[in-house]
């Protein structure tokens, strides 16, 4: 296992070469000057100059890339062109509000999606079956970007049950240590921190795991069905052994693969989604800061924030393979 | 009398068997419920783009001040925005965009990904392995924030955001494609193209290709209702279709800012963009289980 962990490793590495030099020429496709681009028609030519200078846009491609990713393996992500402060420092600052969003979104998914299609599958052409197949397929098809507003509207605006925007009240005194707040607020026992903390997290997270929920519940149903006709399973019933184990023990387990691979992928979708999620409902994390440095045209934090994902969904996608042969021990990586 | 029975049935079924595999996959087609619901959508969506200067009743760029945020009503069903245009005839317009964003993003993602995949299918080896690797490269990215940071770069407009999400699209293209011309190549037709001399580039072009289009037909239905999906997100971000456009994203975008006191300025545009997507999907999966009923059992 160990030699098959360290040979993907080494496989992610020639991806991960590709991610930057993707990322690193996202300033070059940019038309006309990038660094009039930047920093807008209005700039003076001392700026311009000087900020050509700081990045560097005279040298060589090969040149500039070295030097990218000199400063990229040293851990130098560049500094914000409006702040000037370190990209890497103001990631630090938003990524724990990202993962707190993503993490809520997948267990939602996770726990609902998985729900309703082991249900669906145990009840096939059921009433239950149709109505969460059929929201399943409408929930796949869904703009999340609108239901969020939708949900702002319902919960927030109209019933007044939820905060429509942010992470925590203003009123509420918190003390950080990880800067995921439900997290810091059980760690430091703030039960009050915690409540608010959950009730605004619970909008964002059910938008931004809608998608992923209606995947794994299409594909929990169809490949519990598939396990379900299997001889073992017929053979577990003969031997009378309750339906709750023969569900959950015998079936699920070997139905699991391809679910896992679809909770994989969709982590990915997540850290996408979480840019409009988090826009619509005013969550300070990376994909905010990320879209509203677009809008200030701050490509440093861009491409600092696109190598950022693209790491994380890599290493992801790495921890699924490897979960594979736990799930499934027929699975042997030689 | 039994005897002519079965030399009817026997008639019927070589009638049958003589319609082609496209017949029988569109009559299999018709025999799903929800892929007629979807098929439904889909031209509906096409009538209303076609015909939308005669049905839409206002002009969807031109408002009245003194009608703005007007709730649904007789005469105006869907309501109007904040600037006093008629909601549901910028929706009737918005089919159009939508339409060609589809057929547009589709576009660029089928001709290279297809291009791509069947090269590095067909001839393997060493183009197989860049070809992949550079696919395997932009599957790292979420493909949504890709096509944000390549619109973000190349500037906010229509037309660079379709670029964009037809460049995000084409490693899927690339994927199945490659998969079929795998499968394909190895058929005896092909060996027997080969062992007449034709010439590699008409072997994929007309004998491999044509036996891959199932899969990417598939492939391509769907890929029209992600992309006005993808689409209509940009444009929301505000890095897609410009004012005074009827684009359904646009229209959420300028709606959500009366969210409070004209919610109708955002729900019908979504739902539009909900109820498209959806006509694609169930489309897309009910050609699937047609092209491929094995898949289906």
């Amino acid at each position: 296992m160990l030699s098959y962990i360290f040979r993907r490793l080494l496989m992610i590495i020639p991806v991960l070469i590709g991610v930057s030099i993707l990322a690193f020429l996202l300033i070059h496709l940019i038309p006309g000057d990038p660094a009039v681009a930047m920093l807008g028609e209005r700039a003076t030519p001392e700026r311009i100059a000087h900020l050509e200078e700081v990045l560097g846009l005279d040298d060589p491609l090969y040149v500039q890339y070295g030097r990218f990713m000199g400063q990229i393996l040293q851990g130098d992500f560049g500094r914000s062109i409006h702040s000037n402060s370190p990209v890497l420092w103001e990631m630090g600052q938003r990524f724990p509000a990202t993962i707190e969003l993503t993490i809520a979104a997948m267990i939602i998914a996770i726990v609902v999606g998985m729900g309703a299609g082991i249900i669906s599958a145990v009840k096939p052409y059921s009433i239950f079956d149709h109505i969460s197949m059929g929201t399943a397929l409408v929930g796949v098809s869904m703009p999340i970007f609108w239901l969020g507003l939708m949900l702002i509207y319902l919960f927030g605006v109209k019933l007044g049950l939820l905060p429509p925007s942010g992470r925590l009240d203003v009123t509420i005194d918190l003390e950080t240590v990880t800067n995921i707040y439900v997290l810091d607020a059980i760690i430091t026992g703030n039960w009050v921190a915690l409540k608010d903390a959950l009730r605004h997290l619970i909008m964002p997270a059910v938008a931004l795991g809608t998608i992923p929920m209606a995947m794994i519940a299409r594909m929990t149903r169809s490949s519990m069905l598939e396990v379900m006709r299997q001889d073992f399973v017929r053979t577990a019933r003969a031997k009378g052994l309750p339906e709750k184990t023969i569900v959950f023990r015998h079936a699920l387990k070997n139905a699991f693969l391809p679910v896992l691979t679809v909770i994989g992928l969709q982590f990915g979708y997540l850290l996408g989604g979480a840019v409009m999620t988090e826009w619509i409902f005013s969550w300070p994390g990376i994909g905010r800061w990320m879209f509203m440095a677009i809008g200030a045209r701050d490509f440093p934090i861009v491409q600092g924030g696109i190598l950022l994902i693209a790491t994380v969904f890599v290493f992801v996608n790495l921890i699924v393979d490897v979960l594979y042969s736990y799930v499934d021990p027929r699975i042997r990586y030689d | 009398m039994d005897t002519q029975i079965a030399a009817k049935k026997s008639v019927n079924q070589q009638a049958n068997q003589s319609r082609g595999i496209w017949a029988d996959s569109f009559s299999r087609l018709l025999r799903q419920k929800s892929a007629i619901f979807g098929l439904i959508i889909v031209v509906t969506l096409i009538c209303a783009a076609l015909f939308a200067p005669y049905i839409a009743p206002y002009n969807p760029e031109k408002g009245i001040l003194g009608d703005r945020l007007q709730a649904p009503s007789e005469g105006h069903w869907f309501g109007t925005d904040s600037q006093g245009r008629d909601i549901l005839s910028r929706i009737i317009f918005g089919s159009r965009i939508s339409i060609q964003i589809g057929i547009i993003t589709v576009g660029i993602s089928l001709v290279v990904g297809t291009f791509m995949g069947a090269l590095s299918g067909y001839f393997g080896g060493v183009l197989d392995l860049l070809v992949m690797r550079f696919i395997d490269i932009m599957m790292a990215f979420p493909y949504i924030l890709l096509a944000i940071a390549i619109t973000a770069v190349l500037g906010p407009s229509l037309v660079n955001a379709m670029i964009a999400i037809g460049i995000v699209g084409i490693p899927i293209y690339a994927r199945v494609v490659r998969g079929a011309v795998l499968s394909v190549k190895e058929n005896e037709y092909v060996e027997a193209a080969r062992a007449v001399g034709c010439s590699k580039s008409r072997i994929i072009w007309r004998h491999v290709l044509p036996n891959c289009i199932a899969p990417i037909i598939v492939q391509a239905t769907l890929g029209i209702g992600t992309a006005i999906l993808d689409s209509a997100g940009l444009s929301f971000l505000g890095l897609g279709a410009r004012p005074p456009k009827s684009e359904w994203g646009l229209m959420l975008n300028q709606g959500k800012d009366s969210l409070q006191t004209a919610p109708w300025a955002v729900m019908f545009p979504g739902l539009a963009i909900l109820l498209v997507v959806l006509g694609f999907n169930l489309l897309g999966d009910g050609l699937r289980d047609a092209l491929d009923p094995k898949l289906k059992e």
